[in-house]
């Protein structure tokens, strides 16, 4: 292989800094994103081709950093739930979930049975419908268009479950500090049980269109191969670290909301290729199901918030009818919840790894600071490595099987 | 291994190291001198033990507002995870007001790199031999750093010019020996 050197830098019109006097032959720079539409969202990467081989990879974000850190340290611990829907806005109530929890655990707070159930059953709900997003899309971006409308239609139906729930489809602000917004509607199991159903016909199509097919095969296997060591070493959780062949889950070694009692299986790889990452979001769909039939069962009439009166409003009829009510509503809506001057860090198995949430209060109604340990940063931080030494076609499918929201990423 | 024996057998060797330490809601957090992050890191990730695999988050705070006193302004909570053992622990430390520095552990764990950067890029803690300590979420030209309790939440600037990520690429092609 014939040397190569920079030697120097020179600024062109534009005011970009080019390297001038290297050897262009085969070393081509090509930037990929912020706005392209490949890049499913706001990334950007540098890469060095030669030919069409990537040789280096640079990734740079923040081209979606709203500073939701900053913006909870100025807003009521409940007031700061909506922003963590824009997070992973794909499945905004599990982010919903994995704030109030830290919140909830911080005050000492057991939400009620009902609460608990309904709160699997929707998260279950988000990590369908986010994995459904991610196969789809990665399955478009590598050719396999008629896949994309099998998991949208039902990707579909279940927002419109979620438009009954809580009012919205995507940014829901379902989940209270302490229990649910709301109850659930009228014909509510009956409805998810229907759309359990479309779900797994859809997931059949969608492996009867792709599990067989060579193309798809070549495109995927042996494809961006992550070794378990780099994997756990990136900090990788959820189906992408899943996918290099360990059953790391936090719902089953760490269980939260009784998820130990439900029947379901961790789905694993064995390579830590495309294939993999693709296939355990995939068959995980299935286990989602499992757990949302088993949840419906369960769901037996009661309260959906705690009566903790730190946290949930009095019924009105005591907020009308006796003074305890009506200073214990008051105090709520100007005070806010205030938990007591400590530290915790939380975390939930979300869809796309383990959410964290460390939250610092000093006793009072404004969270003192708040940071979110969102998966896909650490995903993005090894996309650089999986991508060098491919294609860049390649690429563009490997962002798709670690599926990078940018909301959460830049947070 | 429950909280009480992980905090003894990390007390065998690097009882000098450690400050003191205290349970938080179930949660182990060992508070150590600055200046031994990479002994300690090094001994909880190899120890067969303990074998700390995973670099769960990196969180910086700002401490300058806070009720309680602590040992200086800025603290450092590295969350870690067993994935053998399954336990967890945040080491902590404390750093002053002037000159916040401390190693670098981007060399332990791979996320460490982009995660180093997020806390020097909102924070301004400076982290000694790490190769490429520059903002992460923020624009180049941004000035301070945002999530200081000093920082006002409604400060504006004016940012320009795009990065053009070459200083990274050149250090990036030079690690893969294609340029000198």
């Amino acid at each position: 292989m014939e040397t190569k050197k920079i030697i120097t830098l020179e600024e062109d019109s534009s005011g970009i800094q080019f390297p001038t006097d290297i050897d262009t032959k085969e070393i081509v720079f090509v930037n990929i994103g912020p706005s392209h539409p490949a890049m499913h969202g706001t990334l950007r990467v540098l890469t060095a081709l030669d030919g069409e081989t990537i040789v280096a990879a640079v990734a740079e974000m923040g081209y979606l950093h709203r500073g939701f850190e900053k913006d909870c340290e100025i807003h009521p611990y409940q007031q700061c739930i909506p922003y963590t829907d824009r997070l992973n806005y794909l499945s905004a109530i599990m982010n919903n979930i994995g704030f109030a929890k830290a919140v909830e655990k911080m005050l000492g707070i057991t939400i009620p049975e009902r609460a608990k159930v309904i709160r699997v059953i929707t998260a279950e709900l988000n990590r369908i419908i986010d994995h459904l997003v991610c196969v789809g899309t990665n399955l478009v971006d590598i050719g396999a268009l008629t896949n994309f409308w099998y998991s949208f239609n039902v990707r579909e139906k279940v927002y419109d479950i979620l438009e009954k729930l809580c009012g919205a489809r995507l940014t829901s602000n379902y989940i209270r500090i302490g229990g649910l917004s709301r109850d659930t509607y009228p014909g509510f199991e009956e409805e998810v049980l229907d759309v359990c159903d479309e779900i797994l016909e859809a997931v059949g199509e969608i492996e009867r269109l792709t599990e067989k097919n060579r193309i798809f095969l070549d495109r995927t296997q042996n494809v961006a191969v992550i070794s378990l060591e780099d994997a756990i070493s990136y900090g990788w959780t959820g189906p992408t670290l899943r996918a290099c062949g360990i059953d790391y889950d936090l719902r089953k070694v760490e269980p939260y909301y009784d998820y130990e009692t439900y029947d379901f299986d961790v789905i694993v790889g064995t390579k830590g290729d495309n294939f993999d990452r693709i296939y355990v979001r995939l068959y995980e769909i299935r286990e989602s199901v499992k757990i949302i039939k088993q949840a419906l069962k369960r769901l037996a009439p009661g309260p959906i918030m705690t009566d903790d009166k730190r946290v949930a409003l009095p019924p009105k009829i005591h907020t009308y009818g006796n003074i305890e009510g009506l200073m214990n509503h008051f105090k709520i809506i100007m005070h806010g919840i205030q938990p007591p001057l400590s530290e915790v860090y939380d975390y939930t198995e979300s869809s796309n790894g383990e959410l964290g949430f460390h939250i610092i209060s000093d006793g009072g109604q404004y969270p003192y600071r708040v940071k979110c340990r969102p998966p896909s940063f650490m995903n993005y931080a090894a996309f650089p490595q999986l991508i060098e030494g491919g294609m860049i076609a390649d690429a563009i499918a490997t962002l798709g099987t670690i599926n990078i929201i940018a909301g959460e990423l830049d947070r | 291994m429950n909280n009480q024996n992980l905090i003894e057998t990390i007390k065998i060797k690097h009882i000098e190291d450690i400050i003191n330490y205290y349970e938080e809601y179930g949660y182990l957090n060992v508070v150590i001198k600055p200046e031994s992050i990479r002994n300690i890191i090094s001994y909880l990730k190899t120890d067969e033990d303990l074998k700390f695999e995973m670099l769960v988050d990196l969180v910086s705070i700002d401490y300058s507002q806070f009720p309680e006193k602590k040992p200086g302004r800025f603290g450092l909570a590295y969350h870690l995870k067993s994935i053998t053992h399954n336990h967890r622990v945040a080491i902590r430390v404390y750093l002053p007001e002037e000159n916040p520095e401390i190693d670098s552990i981007h060399d332990f764990y791979k996320n460490a790199n982009w995660l180093e950067r997020e806390a020097w890029d909102q924070m301004g803690i400076k982290f000694k031999g790490h190769p490429n300590l520059k903002r992460i979420l923020n624009h180049k030209e941004f000035v301070g750093h945002p999530l200081r309790k000093d920082y006002p939440i409604d400060r504006r600037q004016w940012l320009s010019e795009p990065d053009d990520l070459m200083d990274e690429m050149e250090k990036r092609l030079k690690e893969k020996g294609i340029i000198r």
